[in-house]
């Protein structure tokens, strides 16, 4: 469905060139749903914008939907739905209007543009907002309008570049059901940016981790977290056992991490499957004579990830 | 590596997606129908006010070669065509802004449609305008030639677009300020007009401003549309508008569809 080489993009801001991505390789199949992670400015929506044909690669190459980029652009913004960052609906538009002229510029008739559009706003809960304004919509709702105008073609390749920013968590949930619900309905391929941890997290299937311009991991968000970070079984044991505590731990699992806490010495040790790992750590400690205060296993999270590949933590970026 | 290639959907032509953008603009209009009333009462309040003046100013008439009315109206025409086209940008100013624009541009509509169809919105009330001055005017002895004018209209309509795609490429350019959009606009307008000869005849102007005005494509469209108003199709002049037209509109869509190009947003 995607297929680039070495694709990439610099921008000249006066004198100085910004190397915005420094050479993709990326393979995206049919029906796949693959989020692209990484910090503000890591170079993930100039990639979307290349692979949707809104931006010209200064070298390399992509094909979308089995068409190449720069050779044909018009030809694969035919097979293709794209959801930008703002939103897609005009404000002194009507939204019934707004989705019906979205069909017609893909060239649907103006029965199936109908037809699809009604389909639409039943699934995405637009229905009575049909002869509003879009201005008067909430944000919430704009959102909605914004998936319903980027499926109005039943494309079978989606973009959506930073879907969900801005909302709260009620509306972001919302918003990934709908999406959710047309990707079963539909078999769409969808490729997001996203930087959330927790959505890439909980919807992608596949997670591709770009920073700085080119793309330091990319595998399932289970592989990732399994291999970049593992589970952490966290001990809390006073100072005086310490070091007993440290010599043991270390038998137990790698990459010990020692940090002061309230109650003494917080260690941290990582094992797999650090929750069943957990009742024998504990009981071999106490066989030891160590008084354990306080224990926590731990699951990785996507941020753990990117902070081992980069040294960096994905939060400190948010705003 | 093999990739599977989607079907698309059967597309339109060039000419539909114009069709279609010009429909979509179009609808801001019919949906709120008050804001064309106002662009209605302008021109009736500049043909109103200065026309009488300029009647008092030619005295017997020999200035305007007749009738001052049928002197001044062709202007006014190509002023509301150039006040509605320049301003073509500034809608798309807010949808550049809003994200609008951008979901456009990703649909496969191809860009020159995006202008034409923006342009020709700004010229539809144009006809309306048109139609309802040249109405009130026929009482004050203002004398119609239906086809001379529609022919007007049409040189009109092509300069329009090229006009319309120039202020779509500047809205671009000053995508980021909104201002600047407004004050290249402004002050390239209204030197534009008084150098056209459109207000007043050029004539009795320095030598200098009949000098540049020479250079200004829209002296050749005032010119024309004078004489086809008057009734007239025997003057090469009217051919130097069509042509001034036509190298507008070129120059127009190739600097709009580079700037698009360019943009990258």
């Amino acid at each position: 469905m995607i297929h680039t080489e070495s694709l990439a993009r610099t921008f000249k801001v006066g004198k100085e060139t910004i190397e915005a991505v420094r050479g993709i390789d990326l393979d995206v199949a049919e029906g796949e749903l693959v989020a692209f992670l990484g910090p503000n400015g890591a170079g993930k929506s100039t990639t979307l914008r290349m692979l949707t044909s809104l931006l010209p690669p200064t070298s390399g190459s992509a094909s979308v939907a089995g068409i190449d980029v720069v050779a044909k652009p018009a030809e694969v913004r035919r097979r293709i739905g794209y959801i930008g960052q703002k939103d897609g609906a005009g404000h002194n538009y009507r939204v019934w209007d707004e989705l019906l002229m979205q069909g017609r510029f893909y060239g649907m008739s103006k029965a199936a543009a109908a037809e699809s559009g009604e389909e639409l706003l039943r699934t995405l809960d637009l229905e009575a907002l049909r002869m509003r304004k879009v201005s008067s919509l909430s944000g919430g709702q704009k959102r909605r309008l914004d998936i319903a105008l980027g499926l109005i073609h039943a494309p079978g390749l989606l973009f959506l570049d930073e879907p969900s920013t801005g909302m709260d968590p009620q509306n972001r949930a919302n918003l990934w059901e709908h999406i959710m619900r047309i990707r079963e309905q539909r078999g769409t391929t969808i490729v997001l940016t996203t930087h959330y941890l927790d959505e890439a997290d909980a919807m992608a299937e596949r997670v591709v981790i770009i920073d700085q311009g080119t793309i330091i991991a990319d595998d399932t968000a289970e592989t990732l977290k399994a291999k970049q970070a593992g589970d952490r079984l966290t001990v809390v044991v006073r100072p005086a056992d310490a070091a007993a505590a440290r010599t043991l731990l270390g038998t137990e699992g790698s990459e010990l991490a020692e940090r002061p806490d309230d109650d003494g010495t917080a260690l941290s040790v990582r094992v797999d499957a650090a929750s069943h790992a957990m009742p024998g750590v504990l009981a071999r400690l106490r066989d030891a004579g160590i008084d354990v205060v306080a224990a926590a296993a731990r699951r990785p999270t996507l941020d753990d990830v990117f902070l081992n590949l980069t040294g960096r933590s994905l939060r400190e970026g948010e705003s | 590596m093999a990739v599977l290639t989607l079907p698309a959907p059967a597309r339109a032509t060039a000419v539909t997606d114009v069709g279609h953008v010009w429909w979509r603009e179009t609808l801001t209009i019919l949906r709120d129908p008050f804001s064309l009333i106002f662009s209605l009462l302008q021109p009736l309040v500049f043909l109103g006010l200065f026309g009488p003046l300029l009647s008092g100013l030619a005295g017997d008439g020999s200035l305007f070669g007749g009738s001052s009315l049928q002197w001044f109206l062709p202007g006014v025409v190509v002023m509301i065509t150039m006040f509605g086209t320049s301003m073509t940008g500034s809608t798309l100013q807010f949808e550049i802004m809003t994200g609008a624009f951008e979901r456009i541009l990703a649909t496969p509509l191809s860009r020159s449609a995006l202008m034409i169809g923006r342009a020709l919105k700004e010229l539809t009330p144009l006809v309306v305008q048109a139609a309802i001055i040249t109405l009130v005017a026929i009482p004050f002895g203002f004398v119609l030639y239906p086809l001379h004018v529609l022919v007007g209209l049409l040189i009109l309509g092509i300069f329009g677009v090229g006009v319309g795609a120039l202020s779509y490429a500047l809205a671009i350019a000053a995508r980021k300020t909104e201002w600047i959009f407004w004050a290249v606009q402004q002050s390239l307008l209204f030197p534009l007009l008084i150098l056209s000869g459109m207000m007043l005849p050029l004539e009795t102007g320095p030598g200098w401003m009949q000098v540049v005005s020479k250079f200004n494509p829209l002296t050749y469209i005032v010119d024309a549309e004078r004489i086809l108003f008057a009734g007239s199709f025997g003057d090469v002049k009217i051919l130097w508008g069509l042509v001034a037209a036509l190298v507008t509109a070129a120059v127009g869509l190739w600097v709009g569809i580079r700037s698009i190009r360019r943009a990258g947003l």
